[in-house]
């Protein structure tokens, strides 16, 4: 379980398994909010650098067990709630995460840890008021990964599942695996789902939508411009009835 | 082990079968004598022909230059730093405890998961929820709970490695010098042991007598294991 929002700001969520195009999609709807003028606050998943020496050594020397990987993406998601996500809901922002607990839960469940310990390691985040779930077909995102990247990393892969000595295969059988666990939780977490396999513009036509639903009720904080405008105008307001006294 | 317990769902990846070692855990605050005891203990042990193996608290490669640099000053927030040291915990049990434990060593444990409950939860922490994130831990054959008093705490700390900025919870306490704050902050840290006592089945070892004198309790406390173990 996660804790209900109870800041003024809003945090919206992308999931999907890799090549779902998800990253694409945040990243128009960023722009979108922020050239509206909106105080809008943008995290991603692995990012934060205190954490960051720890991982790169563990993938490096492929030392993490699926209990070790587990902790210490949580560590990073603790770290980004901590120091970034909960401070900026707190002061009204929106904030738009690429990836939430939503990834360790599939990931980590699918690596073979026990979901109900996976999902306390994150009960103290808050429910997203939307979850945008991109949903494509195993063979599309297989195909849009192999065909436009580098050689697959090794976690990156699900390598240390053993499901296969090939890359390529081994990556498709785990993310069969964390598709499985998405599914399971598109109720559980109420995802809205998108039809990851459409156009670009008419998913993003979509998104916009419900993201516009989502902010129906949001009464946080202006933006600098603003606030400023805003407040100048109290000034001016405050001398003319002054002069009227007079 | 008759069979291998943990706390909560342990490791459902691995399979495990029934592991030959025991588990020694000995626990306690800053300045009780941990490590003297084990010592002591070690070679008590292996002087009887038994084959121990040793482990500490933040001894995890992978996750050693994220503590150090947390520690020179760069914080880790509560949660952060919480789940750091579990990640820590967790690479040490799985790559140094349970293998010797297959091995079929007697595993002495220079503190255990209880040690970083106690500090997470006076730093703010769950006290539940930090339960739970450790319900990955096998359950000790015995924990040895070493208590002392805290003026008999404070002497040793004098007289032996002197005050430490982060035995004092100077991090977290408002007090102007380190004596005060760590006196506070120990008190705080046992009576966190004293909640944990009966939830965990700790053997209370009196640290306040001689070094000698408590290892002669701690060689009588862990005697029962012993037999199981030659059985």
């Amino acid at each position: 379980m996660l804790k209900p929002n109870s800041s003024l700001g809003k945090l919206i969520v992308v999931e999907g398994i890799d090549g779902s195009g998800k990253s694409t999609q945040i990243d128009l709807i960023y722009k979108w909010l922020s050239e509206k003028g909106k105080s809008v606050y943008f995290s991603e998943w692995n990012s934060s650098p205190l954490v960051k020496n720890t991982t790169k050594e563990g993938k490096k020397s492929k030392a993490f067990t699926p209990t070790t990987f587990s902790l210490i993406q949580a560590a990073d998601f603790a770290d980004r709630w901590e120091n970034e996500i909960l401070p900026m809901l707190k002061a009204g922002v929106i904030v738009l995460a690429d990836r939430y607990a939503f990834t360790g839960f599939a990931r980590d469940v699918a690596r073979g840890v026990d979901p109900d310990w996976v999902r306390n390691l994150y009960s103290f985040a808050y429910q997203p008021d939307l979850v945008l779930y991109f949903k494509v077909p195993l063979e599309v995102a297989v195909e849009r990964i192999t065909s436009g990247r580098t050689k697959l990393k090794y976690y990156e892969a699900g390598m240390d599942l053993k499901l296969s000595d090939k890359r390529t295969t081994s990556f498709e059988l785990f993310q069969e695996k964390i598709l499985k666990e998405y599914k399971n939780m598109s109720d559980e977490y109420n995802f809205s789902v998108i039809d990851a396999t459409r156009p670009v513009h008419k998913q993003q036509k979509e998104v916009r939508k419900l993201v516009e639903s989502a902010l129906k009720n949001w009464r946080g904080l202006p933006s600098p411009d603003y606030s400023a405008r805003n407040y100048a105008r109290r000034q001016s307001n405050k001398k003319e009835n002054k002069s009227k006294e007079k | 082990m008759a069979e291998n317990n943990y706390y909560g769902s342990g490791f459902p990846y691995r399979k495990d079968k029934k592991l030959p070692g025991k588990l020694i855990v000995v626990e306690g605050t800053d300045g009780v004598g941990r490590s003297t005891q084990i010592d002591l203990l070690k070679k008590s042990l292996e002087k009887n022909g038994f084959a121990v193996s040793d482990t500490g608290l933040r001894r995890s490669k992978l996750t050693q230059s994220g503590l150090e640099q947390a520690k020179r000053g760069n914080t880790l927030s509560p949660l952060t730093n919480s789940l750091f040291y579990a990640t820590d915990f967790a690479d040490r049990l799985e790559n140094q405890i349970i293998p010797a434990l297959r091995a079929g060593f007697i595993v002495l444990s220079d503190r255990y998961f209880y040690s970083i409950i106690a500090r997470d939860v006076v730093r703010g922490i769950d006290p539940a929820w930090a339960r739970k994130v450790y319900g990955f831990a096998l359950i000790p054959d015995i924990i040895l709970y070493l208590k002392a008093d805290i003026d008999t705490l404070i002497t040793r700390i004098v007289h032996g490695r002197g005050f430490d900025y982060w035995e004092a919870g100077m991090d977290i306490l408002k007090e102007d010098n380190m004596y005060d704050s760590f006196k506070k902050y120990q008190e705080y840290m046992i009576d966190q042991f004293s909640l944990m006592t009966k939830e965990f089945n700790f053997e209370v070892i009196d640290a306040n007598l001689s070094i000698m004198r408590t290892h002669q309790e701690i060689m009588q406390r862990i005697q029962p294991i012993l037999d199981e173990y030659i059985k």
